[in-house]
C-alpha cells in the first residue's frame, strides 16, 4: 500500500499542534497497514522545521518556494496537486483548521479524490477509507465511508488525538517547486492580530462563561453579577461575540483564547468542539445547560441540567451569603 | 455587482431531543423546528450590504423540497432580488461534493461577480461546499471570511479568520467564492410583515434535467462520501450530575468552589 501523507501546518515560524496529532494518527495507521508515513512540508526557509519533523515520520518531503512563505491555498493546491499525482499516496491527512478548510475541498476536487471533512477518527479498510465525524453541533456521531479510490483525503479535527513521543528517524527528500509563475488570483497580504481588549481572561483563576443560552443581551448582567460574587472574570462562547453582546477579548475557543483557570463555570454553553478546545484544560469544569444531551457535559466534571435563569440567581445569592 | 448567495434550511437541534430515523443513517426530522442556517444568515446580510454599496442584484439559491421556500423568502425579505430552488428526488443523499456539483450547474449559466456561502452548516457541518464550488467553476475562493474590506477593479480585499484571534488579509480576483464566518455583520431582523411583502415573488424551481445533469452526478451516486450509520455519543461521561432543589444544587456548587477553586 502506498504512503500516507500528512500535510504539515505551520504559521509564523511554528509548526502547529494539529501537525503532530495527524502524524501520530498517521503513524498508527501505517503500523497497521504496513506502509510508510510521509510529512509534506511546504514553505520558504523552513529547513529547521524539516529537522524537527524527522522523528515524526519515515520521510519528510520538503518543497520550498518564496510563494509558499505564507499559506495561500492556490499556491499550495498547485504544488500538492503535482506531488500527489507523482507520488500517489493512498491517504492524505490535512487539518480541519482555517488552513485545511481553505485548502482540502478545492484540492480534492482538482485532483478528483474523495474527501471527508472534520473527522474525529479515520480507519483504512482494504481499498476504502472509513471515518467518524460529528454532526448537529456534536450531538450526533456518524460513521462515513469514502468511495474506493487510489487516493483519499481526510481532514482531521484538532485535539482529536493525543500525541506521544516516538522517533522514526525520517529521511529528508527535497522536491523542486513546480511554481513558475506568480499566482495572481489570490495573494497573501498580511496577518492582523486581534486588538488587545480590556480584560485578559487567560489570567483568571475563576471564569464564569456564558453562551447562547443567555438569549438576550439584557440578561448579561445576571451572569456578570455571579462572576462578581466570586471575584471571577466573565468570559463567553462565540455566539455571544458574534451578536456583539460581549467583546472579542472575552471569547474562549479556537478562534478566541485558550484558558486554563482553576474553575470554569459554563452557563448556557452547548459545547461545540471549537469552544471545548479552548477550555478543556481547566482544573474543574462546572456546566449548566437545559439540554441533558449537550456535549458540554462530556467535558464537564460537574453538570447541572436546568434553567439557567433559575439556577444563576439562587447560586449568586447563596455565594454572596457563603463568602460574605 | 451580481451576487449569488447559497443558503440552506436546517433543523434547530441545540435543545431538541433527537432520535435516529429508520434508515439508521440520519436523525428523525419530523417535529423539529427549521430555520435558515446561521452562517447563511450572515452571508445573505453581507450580500445585501454589498449590493447597497456597489449596486447590482442578489440571487439566493437553495436546495430541497418546497419547505425550503421559507428560507428563500426570508432572504428575499432581507433584500435579495431573486430566488432559485433546486429540487429533485435525484438530489437526495448528496454529500458536500454532490451538493457543490448541483450548485455549480445552476450557477454556471448565470452572471456573477461574487458567490457567498456560509462557512458550514449547523447540521452536517462539512465546511466543504464553498471552496468545492469555486473549484468546479474554475474561480478562486477564500474560506472563513470575517471581513470584506474593499472591492475595486475586479479584486476584493478580504480577511480570513484564523485561530487564536489572528486574521489573514488577502487580495483575491473576482469572480470568487467567499465562505462567510458568523459575526461578520449584524443580520437584519425580518418581520412577518417583511416576509409577507415578498410572498408573491416568484421562486424559480429547477430540477436535475433543467440543469442538464445526469442522475449519476447527484444524490448518493454522485457523492464520494456515504454516511453508513448515525448514533448518539455517550452523554455526560465523566460529568457528575448535581441534582436536587435550587438551594441544594447551589450548596453543592459552593462546596466544589471551596475545595477546587480556593474560594474561601
Amino acid at each position: 500500500m502506498n504512503d500516507i501523507f500528512v500535510l504539515v501546518e505551520h504559521r509564523q515560524g511554528e509548526i502547529r499542534d494539529i501537525t503532530f496529532e495527524m502524524l501520530m494518527k498517521g503513524k498508527q495507521l501505517c503500523e497497521k497497514a504496513g506502509n510508510s508515513l510521509t510529512a509534506v512540508l511546504l514553505g520558504n526557509g523552513v529547513g529547521a522545521m524539516a529537522e524537527e519533523l524527522k522523528a515524526r515520520a519515515n520521510r519528510i518531503v520538503l518543497i520550498e518556494d518564496p510563494q509558499l512563505e505564507n499559506f495561500n491555498s492556490e499556491a499550495y493546491q498547485q504544488v500538492l496537486a503535482d506531488l500527489v499525482q507523482q507520488e500517489k499516496p493512498s491517504l492524505v491527512l490535512v487539518g480541519h483548521t482555517a488552513f485545511g478548510m481553505d485548502l482540502a475541498p478545492s484540492l480534492s476536487t482538482r485532483i478528483k479524490v474523495p474527501l471527508a471533512t472534520d473527522c474525529i477518527d479515520v480507519m483504512v479498510e482494504g481499498d476504502h477509507i472509513r471515518a467518524n465525524r460529528q454532526t448537529h453541533g456534536g450531538k450526533v456521531n456518524v460513521e462515513v465511508r469514502l468511495k474506493p479510490a487510489q487516493c483519499s483525503m481526510v481532514t482531521l479535527r484538532p485535539a482529536s488525538f493525543s500525541v506521544e513521543e516516538y522517533s522514526l528517524g525520517g529521511e529528508l527528500t527535497r522536491v523542486t517547486s513546480p511554481l513558475t509563475e506568480e499566482i495572481a488570483s489570490k495573494r497573501f497580504l498580511e496577518y492582523v492580530e486581534a486588538a488587545l481588549g480590556e480584560v485578559d481572561i487567560t489570567q483568571a483563576d475563576i471564569l464564569v462563561s456564558v453562551g447562547r443560552g443567555i438569549k438576550d443581551p439584557e440578561n448579561i448582567p445576571l451572569v456578570q453579577e455571579l462572576a462578581d460574587s466570586l471575584g471571577a472574570i466573565l468570559s463567553c462562547s462565540r455566539p455571544v461575540v458574534d451578536k456583539k453582546w460581549l467583546s472579542k477579548d472575552r471569547q474562549v475557543g479556537t478562534s478566541g483564547k485558550t484558558v486554563k483557570p482553576k474553575v470554569y463555570i459554563a452557563i448556557g454553553i452547548s459545547g461545540a468542539f471549537q469552544h471545548v478546545a479552548g477550555m478543556k484544560g481547566s482544573g474543574t469544569i462546572i456546566a449548566v445547560n437545559r439540554d441533558p444531551k449537550a456535549p458540554i457535559f462530556n467535558v464537564a466534571h460537574y453538570g447541572i441540567v436546568g434553567d439557567l435563569f433559575k439556577i444563576v440567581p439562587t447560586l449568586k445569592e447563596k455565594i454572596q451569603e457563603a463568602f460574605a | 455587482m451580481e451576487i449569488i448567495v447559497c443558503i440552506k434550511r436546517v433543523p434547530e437541534t441545540a435543545e431538541a431531543d433527537l432520535v435516529i430515523d429508520k434508515t439508521g443513517r440520519d436523525i428523525e426530522k419530523e417535529g423539529l423546528v427549521f430555520d435558515l442556517n446561521e452562517w447563511d444568515n450572515y452571508a445573505v446580510e453581507e450580500a445585501v450590504l454589498l449590493k447597497d454599496k456597489h449596486g447590482g442584484t442578489v440571487t439566493a439559491i437553495s436546495m430541497g423540497p418546497e419547505e425550503v421556500n421559507e428560507v428563500l423568502r426570508r432572504a428575499l425579505g432581507m433584500g435579495a432580488d431573486q430566488a432559485i430552488r433546486l429540487t429533485d428526488p435525484g438530489f437526495e443523499g448528496s454529500d458536500g461534493y454532490a451538493i457543490a456539483k448541483v450548485l455549480s450547474k445552476a450557477i454556471e449559466p448565470l452572471a456573477y461577480d461574487l458567490i457567498l456561502t456560509g462557512v458550514q452548516t449547523e447540521d452536517d457541518g462539512y465546511g466543504q461546499v464553498g471552496p468545492t464550488l469555486a473549484e468546479m467553476l474554475g474561480i478562486p475562493h477564500a474560506a472563513l471570511v470575517n471581513q470584506i474590506e474593499d472591492i475595486e477593479g475586479g479584486r476584493a480585499r478580504v480577511h480570513r479568520e484564523l485561530e487564536g484571534g489572528l486574521e489573514e488579509v488577502l487580495d483575491i480576483a473576482l469572480p470568487a467564492v467567499l465562505s462567510i464566518q458568523t459575526g461578520i455583520n449584524e443580520p437584519r431582523y425580518v418581520s412577518i410583515m417583511g416576509i409577507r411583502k415578498v410572498a408573491q415573488k416568484e421562486i424559480k424551481v429547477l430540477g436535475l434535467h433543467d440543469l442538464g445533469m445526469k442522475p449519476e452526478e447527484a444524490g448518493e451516486d454522485g457523492s464520494l462520501m456515504l454516511v453508513e450509520r448515525a448514533s448518539f455519543p455517550p452523554v455526560g461521561e465523566g460529568a457528575q450530575m448535581l441534582e436536587g432543589t435550587m438551594d441544594e444544587i447551589s450548596d453543592k456548587v459552593i462546596a466544589i468552589l471551596k475545595e477546587k477553586g480556593g474560594v474561601a
